[in-house]
């Protein structure tokens, strides 16, 4: 993937979600997924969940559905009881962009240093990461705070730099766990029209995991709404609106329409959870 | 992308009363560090003079503050080859216990069946008192020095090795997954993220055992000395107190007392400078 990450003359493309969520072809899929901890009930069980190339797909549900537990297989941290996860190309579940709902950075690690952290282990020395570091920072906007150490930053800034570090390995894929959910309202509006902006530039496919009816539409192409107990795709919902999205985006009669239904969907969900649990 | 309006981070200045206050009364308290210990000792060195003075107390029972500080500057020469080797032997020590330490910790942390087999062991090394075992010690180990050495290495090395285990155990569990999902070895998990996120409790260990490492080369000294060019301070006050030589006892005293101060500010210090950007510990503090 070479294109630029920092916004400049001529950087922006056309965005992926154009193409027609149904026409791309796959990168991940889970398939008949199962997953337990022990003795406990299963957290997940039947799931299947096809990620197709260039989607926005966020995952909606209930807190306790399995949320991230879907994204945790995704990035074999865990592994699944029964089913499969099967890439499309190997060479994508090899370099995952991973941003957590906290920040997860080093304190004793200045901001750049954080963000090299991916290439130093793919052994890149300082120098060589530099350039790379330098774009990734510079697309969050935060180019003049390399030299900082995490606690002087806001926590949106820290959220930035949790997500230059997804992007400084030009990721295929990034997995976001909730990112925003701990900030003000108004940070996270900010961030959301940010992360679209950047994703059109560089083109990557996301899974976004999130119980915010009203960011999951306006962030993404594809919306799979869980439900609990045990955790299951519960319906899948396209929203069609063309990208780019802007605050204008929030403000139509579209958007409310496409947070009704997702409410509703988001409903009937729980309304099944809660009658098997 | 636009950066929401940088937060300065250098200290700022209050407008409101409020503010002004709080900085007045962290002033107040950084003064205070230093002055109020100065009073107490420049208080309790008086009342000593005073008592010595006024019961004329004799020399060989409690010398005064002025005897003891002209005795230290006589005897300064001949007293300053002990300090040297009780400063010497100390410092090995620590730095012995700093790698024996460390290095079992990493240990410990990379394999639980080892952990699980020796920690006990250490554990038991800590709980025996030293002078308990410095007879033992004194039978089968020739050397003056390496006896004294062997006792202040037991004694601080312990307060490294768990508090350094802890450490490494306290990485967060988050960045684990990063290192996880980035495929980092065994080796880069360690220097990237388990060493520095132990390096504040490393510090704090490193702190209890600065003290102990000093405890150690005088009590070993007390129970095994002997003199000659190899003996430490420790042994000097012994041969003293044989004499009747009270304020060179307070003069060997008195420099055991600063050396372990200099140990204790030096770690401090230490532990500042590699803390000071990042750990809750370090910020806003003074050496």
């Amino acid at each position: 993937m070479d294109a630029p990450l920092a916004a400049g003359p001529g950087a922006a493309r056309a965005p992926a979600g154009q193409a027609g969520a149904a026409a791309r072809p796959p990168l991940v899929a889970l398939e008949g997924v199962d997953k337990a901890y022990g003795r406990e009930p299963p957290v997940l069980h039947g799931l299947a969940l096809e990620v197709r190339r260039g989607d926005f797909l966020s995952l909606l549900g209930p807190s306790g559905c399995g949320k991230s537990t879907v994204l945790r297989l995704i990035a074999d941290l865990i592994r699944p009881g029964r089913g499969r996860i099967r890439w499309a190309d190997p060479a994508a579940a090899a370099s995952l962009g991973v941003v957590f709902q906290d920040p997860t950075l080093m304190p004793w690690a200045t901001v750049a240093d954080n963000v090299w952290l991916p290439l130093r282990l793919r052994g890149l020395s300082r120098r060589t990461a530099a350039p790379d570091v330098a774009e990734a920072l510079a697309a969050v906007g935060l180019g003049g705070r390399a030299a900082a150490f995490p606690r002087e930053l806001s926590g949106g800034m820290r959220m930035r730099v949790a997500i230059a570090r997804a992007l400084v390995t030009r990721p295929q894929l990034i997995l976001m766990d909730e990112p925003f959910a701990a900030l003000d309202e108004i940070t996270r509006f900010r961030l959301n029209d940010d992360l679209l902006e950047l994703r059109a530039r560089i083109g990557c496919t996301v899974v976004f995991v999130t119980h915010s009816v009203f960011e999951s539409v306006f962030l993404s192409d594809r919306i799979a709404v869980m439900a609990a107990r045990p955790g299951r795709i519960f319906g899948e919902l396209a929203v069609p609106a063309p990208y780019p999205r802007t605050a204008a985006f929030r403000a139509s009669p579209v958007y409310a329409d496409w947070c009704r239904v997702a409410s509703a969907t988001l409903a009937a969900a729980m309304e099944q959870g809660s009658d098997d649990g | 992308m636009t950066a929401e309006p940088i937060r300065a981070s250098s200290r700022p200045q209050p407008e409101d009363a409020a503010g002004r206050d709080r900085l007045r009364l962290g002033r107040l308290a950084r003064t205070g560090r230093w002055l109020l210990p100065a009073a107490v000792l420049a208080a309790a060195v008086g009342l000593w003079h005073w008592a010595v003075t006024a019961y004329d107390i004799p020399h060989y029972i409690l010398p005064g503050p002025l005897v003891v500080a002209t005795t230290l500057i006589d005897e300064f020469p001949s007293l300053a080859l002990n300090w040297w080797m009780t400063v010497k032997v100390s410092a090995v020590a620590l730095a012995l216990a700093v790698v024996a330490g460390v290095g079992l910790a990493v240990l410990f942390t990379r394999s639980r069946w080892l952990e699980m087999s020796l920690l006990p062991y250490m554990v038991v090394l800590q709980v025996t008192p030293i002078i308990a075992i410095a007879p033992l010690i004194f039978i089968y180990i020739d050397d003056h020095v390496a006896r004294v050495l062997f006792c202040a290495w037991i004694v601080s090395f312990f307060p490294i090795l768990s508090n350094t285990v802890l450490g490494l155990r306290s990485a967060d569990e988050r960045l684990r997954d990063l290192m996880t999902i980035y495929r980092a070895s065994g080796w880069q998990r360690l220097r990237h993220l388990e060493l520095p996120a132990a390096l504040p409790y490393f510090l704090g260990g490193l702190r209890i055992a600065g003290g102990l490492s000093l405890i150690g080369a005088v009590v070993a000294e007390f129970t095994m000395g002997s003199g000659g060019r190899a003996a430490g301070l420790a042994f000097r006050i012994l041969e003293a107190s044989y004499r009747m030589q009270t304020p060179k006892m307070f003069a060997a005293l008195l420099l055991i007392v600063l050396t372990g101060v200099t140990i204790h500010l030096a770690i401090g210090l230490l532990a500042h400078l590699l803390l000071r950007r990042w750990h809750e510990s370090a910020l806003g503090t003074e050496v």
